[in-house]
């Protein structure tokens, strides 16, 4: 097929020519990320042959007729995850069908006037009366953009989009936007912690009255605990938000969830790191956990987030935050850091990287540790069962660990209580071997928590000593009794 | 599309709607070739297992609520960029949206809290089924579509839909009708009844029942044709016997237009009955709104847009008007506009009760919520004196050949009404604006929303698409089932069944149990196919709840009445007694009217019996002895005893004592 065009075929396969290296020799071509039309469209192998030698771009209006049928539509994007053997054609009335490339007769067809893009929202200008707020954007779905032309959601977070997506943020506050990067939240590290933190001080050292920061929500309670011990002595609110609709749908919790944090940001009286999202399957209250205590308990609902072991800081309904007994969150409410509280911000954004966390299950095998041990890892979380027991078969390996200069933790893998080690031998003795409990700190604070005092010391007194003290409301003396449920409903 | 369609309680009744006047005189103008072109819609739901993205099943529950949810929706851009003009439009509305749930019956797919599950094999079995039916080319690979519906009727805030098949044609009457797409699409949500200002209540266990949608080209030239169409699709989804029955099961909307006029959809027609009223109507409209055009064009009547929104509160602050008063009084304003050169043509009709001034007044409570508009074309009225008419006039400038039109709400209402008031007029001079329309009872119709556009539609990205292959496709095609007229051709032959009979039973809801009876059972067809066209449909006038019959008392019933252990006679009865007495089988119904107590041996004496004591009769007419005899007999037993058994009975005892 396309044998006229044999031209655009021979450079496609050469590649991006590199001007130190000689063209690679010919064989077989892959599809190659990032090269030419083909990483923008999706399309791969055999279709993308086809659409190429028929100089064809995503976008075009396409002419296919196979004998049977007749289409004239313009060629869109496909999902890389789908075969080489179809196109993907928008029929006039708006629906995309896929056409097989057996046996088909593709050309350009007239263009119609080409939709143009809608003219970007004009900023508002500066109101002086309301205050300054900083949007830090690292990626997920809760602002995303679609691209006219290919069709692709890309997530760019600029104040134009902004504001052109949610107008009415303007009326909330003065926004200034910093789009720090945009990664899927799986793949964030502790780097990107400290990246994050960085960020959000320099925001509040520019001014910021309160920062918003845009996060999926599959770590977002990881990089909320790690901002919570980074930020020392925060003097603003810092408010993690995210969505669990994207907000290419008409039903996204995106633009509900961005006005309540950029409200938060703005006027809440608490000075913490917290993490906004619906409180309900609902459109109406939103609420704000403390970021040490703050776990993604559902895949898929919009009120995935819930506070465990604590109540949240703070609810949002129509605007307004409301924290303590307004909130309904019982007579007093939860204590926090109030806004402007004494002391100097300071970021300490360094965090051990080398920190694992191991879940304890029937059976686990001992040897699991010996490769955590010769690598020198620095820092164990060890998630027991119940009150926080792992088999004793384990046990000669976390004396090893220890003794090999590791610390060891234990949180819970019931998620809620508290961990307490002096109920059954098995706790006593592996209290005696020098695991630190983590009382009733989320396994997942742990770790954070952990990677960030292994690097602020490498003392073991004071690790642990670190470790054991409430530094962001991760820790707490008393539980409370919420009522029955037990997942904090 | 999904959205607006009928209610929880349906919106039915409209069956009993006079004929409007004039209506024969209309459909006369329309058949003298008005040049009417008329296109339909067919949304049929499927009675699959499953909905179409989730393991839910396809019922409705007239449960109260387990839960309810509340969610509002906002207008997005489309995958080219465009803010749909429909989307836009229903987002001017503000709404707040309540969804009422069932367990069992709504689970997060369809609360919009968890992603769709795969596309649903089977429904996608049957859409290719009709497919070939109707001589349409299937698409190579079917991608999912999200179409945007802000009206709350999908909790997504889009309907999902994708195109199964394009390009085919049916017979209708001899004539051909092609029929352009085919599409699998989920069902909206039930609207409860009792909207308010601002929240609509949404039932969640429609939503994403599998529909088929079935889009004809604009070929029918009459509503009588459109009518048939419908009909003629209907029975070939039907006949794949995977679809759903009773109210709203299946829907039609319709494609209007006229010759110089502008395509118009209707939806909300409820019955096929309505068509031929709603497409005449419909032309009538359009020629009319032609005519209010060249008039205006004639006039040189100016493009109103823009015009000036004056505030003549303080104008009419004295008014004995009630309607004025009450705005007035709590804190509302009384605003006017001028429509230069329109006067007199607001009160021109368009439809039996329905004027220009209407269409712009729908726009107005469409746009801003407003009771309705009120314009000097037909005032004074409504306790607006005449002076109070010449002094509006005076404010707004108006002269002879004017109409100004006012509305009293608060002032911001006050402001969207005129605005949307000022755009229809402005439409008017270009011609028929582009719109869809919902059906009145009557047929008659009124305006819902601006015509969508292709922007409402992107990718569902959560769904992966299916191929279609040819094989599929190929095997799909050799195993179509029979169409209703083939099947009765076959019941004729087969069973015997006459011509009115075995077309009824085809396209009856009893069709699968007459085959199943019939064929496994070896009941009597004539029989059997009577008692559910003729028997039910007597009971039914009669007040007997036919549809709440346990399939197994009618399959014992039915048997016993094809093998001679029920007297045919009794079988009306013995219904009759069931549903009276619910709960109970068809063992006590037999007992209770004493049906079967008499043994054969018995009958057989008493018919004995009887001969001999009209042995004088018997021996001086022979034969015709037998019709008397027969009728004293049937006094005794009619209903207990099978006529025609006790026919035969006679007729051997007779002939025995002639010899």
């Amino acid at each position: 097929m396309g044998s006229s065009q044999g031209p655009g075929a021979g450079k496609a396969g050469a590649g991006q020519p590199s001007p130190t290296s000689p063209p690679p020799p010919p064989q077989p071509r892959k599809p190659v990320p990032g090269s030419g039309s083909g990483s923008e469209s999706g399309y791969r192998g055999k279709v993308l042959e086809l659409i190429r030698s028929k100089g064809l771009r995503v976008g075009d209006r396409v002419l296919v007729r196979d004998g049977r049928i007749e289409l004239i539509g313009i060629l869109m994007p496909r999902s890389e995850l789908e075969d080489d053997e179809h196109i993907v054609v928008k029929l006039p009335d708006g629906y995309n069908v896929g056409v097989s490339i057996g046996s088909i007769d593709l050309q350009r067809a007239p263009d119609l006037e080409p939709p143009r893009p809608q003219p970007e929202a004009p900023l508002p200008p500066p109101n002086p009366a309301l205050p300054q707020v900083a949007i830090i954007s690292t990626g997920g779905t809760i602002a995303s953009r679609v691209d006219y032309r290919t069709g692709a959601v890309s997530p760019a977070l600029s104040a134009a989009d902004l504001y052109q997506a949610v107008p009415e943020l303007g009326e909330l506050a003065n926004i200034r936007t910093e789009i720090l990067f945009s990664i899927l939240s799986e793949n964030m590290s502790p780097k990107h912690w400290s990246s994050i933190a960085e960020a959000v001080y320099r925001q509040i050292r520019a001014g910021a009255q309160g920062v918003v920061v845009t996060h999926g929500t599959d770590t977002m309670g990881y990089t909320a605990a790690a901002l919570s011990f980074a930020l020392r002595n925060l003097p603003v609110p810092v408010i993690l938000v995210g969505s669990q609709r994207s907000s290419d749908r008409p039903s996204s919790d995106a633009a509900l969830n961005l006005r309540g944090a950029v409200s938060a940001a703005a006027h809440a009286p608490f000075a913490e790191v917290g993490v906004l999202m619906h409180a309900t399957p609902s459109d109406d209250l939103l609420v704000i956990h403390r970021g040490t205590r703050a776990r993604k308990m559902h895949t898929s609902r919009r009120d995935a987030f819930r506070s465990v072991n604590s109540r949240p800081l703070a609810f949002v309904r129509d605007g307004k935050v409301e924290v303590g007994p307004a909130a309904g969150t019982g007579a007093e409410g939860v204590s926090y850091r109030p806004r402007g509280a004494p002391g100097e911000l300071e970021l300490k954004p360094h965090f051990e990287e080398d920190v694992v966390l191991i879940k304890s299950f029937p059976g686990m095998p001992p040897d699991i540790f010996d490769p955590i041990i010769h690598r020198g890892f620095r820092g164990i979380v060890l998630e027991g069962t119940g009150l926080g027991h792992v088999p004793d078969k384990v046990f000669h390996q976390v004396r090893r660990a220890i003794d090999s200069g590791l610390t060891v933790v234990m949180a819970s893998q019931c998620i809620n209580g508290r961990v307490n080690m002096n109920v059954y031998s098995t706790g006593r003795e592996l209290l005696g071997m020098g695991v630190i409990p983590a009382g009733d700190m989320l396994p997942e604070t742990a770790l954070v928590k952990l990677m960030w005092v292994l690097g602020q010391t490498e003392d073991r007194g004071k690790i642990r000593e670190l470790f054991t003290a409430n530094l962001a409301g991760e820790l707490s003396e008393r539980s409370e009794y919420d009522g029955g449920a037990s997942d904090g409903e | 599309m999904a959205s607006d369609r009928d209610q929880l309680s349906g919106v039915s009744g409209s069956t009993a709607a006079p004929a409007p006047p004039g209506s024969v005189a209309v459909a006369d103008q329309a058949s003298a070739g008005g040049g009417v072109k008329v296109g339909i819609e067919i949304h049929q739901q499927l009675d699959t297992r499953h909905k179409l993205f989730c393991g839910c099943p396809t019922s409705l529950t007239d449960r109260d609520p387990d839960y309810s949810v509340v969610r509002r929706l906002r207008p997005t851009h489309s995958e080219m960029g465009q803010v749909d003009r429909a989307a836009l439009f229903e987002s001017t509305r503000r709404k707040r949206f309540v969804y009422q749930g069932h367990y069992g019956s709504a689970c997060l797919v369809e609360l919009d809290e968890e992603p769709p599950h795969g596309l649903n094999g089977e429904a996608v079995s049957v859409a290719l089924t009709v497919a070939a039916m109707m001589n349409m080319k299937p698409v190579d690979e079917i991608h999912v579509m999200r179409k945007i519906v802000i009206d709350g009727s999908n909790t997504t805030g889009f309907q999902r839909t994708a195109k199964v098949a394009l390009d085919g044609w049916i017979e209708v009457g001899g004539k051909r009708v092609t029929v352009q797409s085919l599409c699998l699409e989920e069902d909206a949500a039930r609207k409860v009844p009792g909207e308010s200002e601002d929240t609509v209540v949404y039932r969640l266990d429609r939503l994403g029942i599998p529909l088929v949608e079935v889009t004809t080209g604009p070929d029918m030239r009459s509503g009588a044709e459109a009518e048939e169409a419908a009909l003629a699709i209907g029975r070939i989804l039907k006949a794949t016997g995977k679809v759903k029955r009773g109210l709203g099961a299946i829907r039609q909307d319709l494609n209007v237009s006229v010759e110089g006029g502008t395509r118009i959809e209707i939806k909300g027609v409820q019955e096929l009955g309505m068509i031929s009223s709603a497409v005449e109507y419909e032309a009538m409209r359009q020629r009319r709104l032609l005519e209010i055009r060249a008039e205006l064009q004639r006039r040189g009547a100016p493009d109103p847009s823009g015009s000036q929104l004056e505030d003549l509160t303080e104008l009419l602050r004295g008014t004995g008007s009630k309607v004025l008063r009450r705005a007035i009084d709590s804190g509302g304003r009384v605003m006017g506009v001028l429509l230069r050169g329109y006067g007199g043509l607001l009160k021109a009709e368009l439809q039996p009760g329905r004027r220009f001034g209407t269409e712009l007044s729908d726009r107005a409570k469409a746009r801003a919520g407003v009771g309705g508009i009120f314009h000097t074309d037909e005032l004074p009225a409504y306790g607006i004196t005449a002076e109070e008419v010449s002094s509006v006039r005076r404010a707004l400038g108006a002269s002879e050949p004017d109409c100004a039109v006012l509305v009293a709400a608060p002032e911001p209402a006050c402001r969207a009404a005129l605005e949307a008031v000022v755009e229809r007029a402005s439409e008017a001079l270009k011609g028929i604006p582009a719109e869809v329309r919902a059906a009145n009872p009557d047929g008659t119709t009124r305006f819902m929303r601006p015509m969508p556009g292709s922007a409402r539609m992107y990718p569902e990205t959560d769904v992966p698409s299916i191929v279609v292959s040819p094989s599929r496709f190929e095997e799909v095609r050799r195993n179509l089932p029979e169409t209703l007229e083939s099947k009765a051709e076959r019941y004729r032959k087969e069973y015997g069944l006459g011509r009115d009979l075995s077309l009824l039973i085809v396209d009856s809801p009893y069709a699968a149990e007459f085959e199943s009876l019939v064929r496994e059972g070896g009941a009597d067809p004539s029989f059997v196919a009577a008692t559910f066209e003729y028997t039910f449909k007597m009971l039914r006038r009669e007040g007997v709840d036919v549809d709440s019959f346990e399939p197994s008392d009618i399959k014992q019933v039915l048997l016993g009445a094809s093998s001679g252990n029920i007297p045919k006679e009794a079988v009306p009865e013995i219904f009759r007694w069931l549903s009276a007495n619910r709960g109970k089988g068809v063992e006590e119904a037999l007992r209770a009217l004493s049906i079967g107590a008499v043994s054969p041996e018995e009958v057989r004496a008493a018919v004995a019996a009887v001969v001999e004591r009209n042995l004088d009769l018997v021996r001086r007419e022979g034969e015709r002895a037998k019709s008397r005899l027969m009728g004293d007999l049937m006094k005794e037993y009619r209903g207990k005893v099978d006529g025609k058994l006790l026919f035969s009975l006679l007729d051997e005892e007779i002939r025995k004592r002639a010899k």
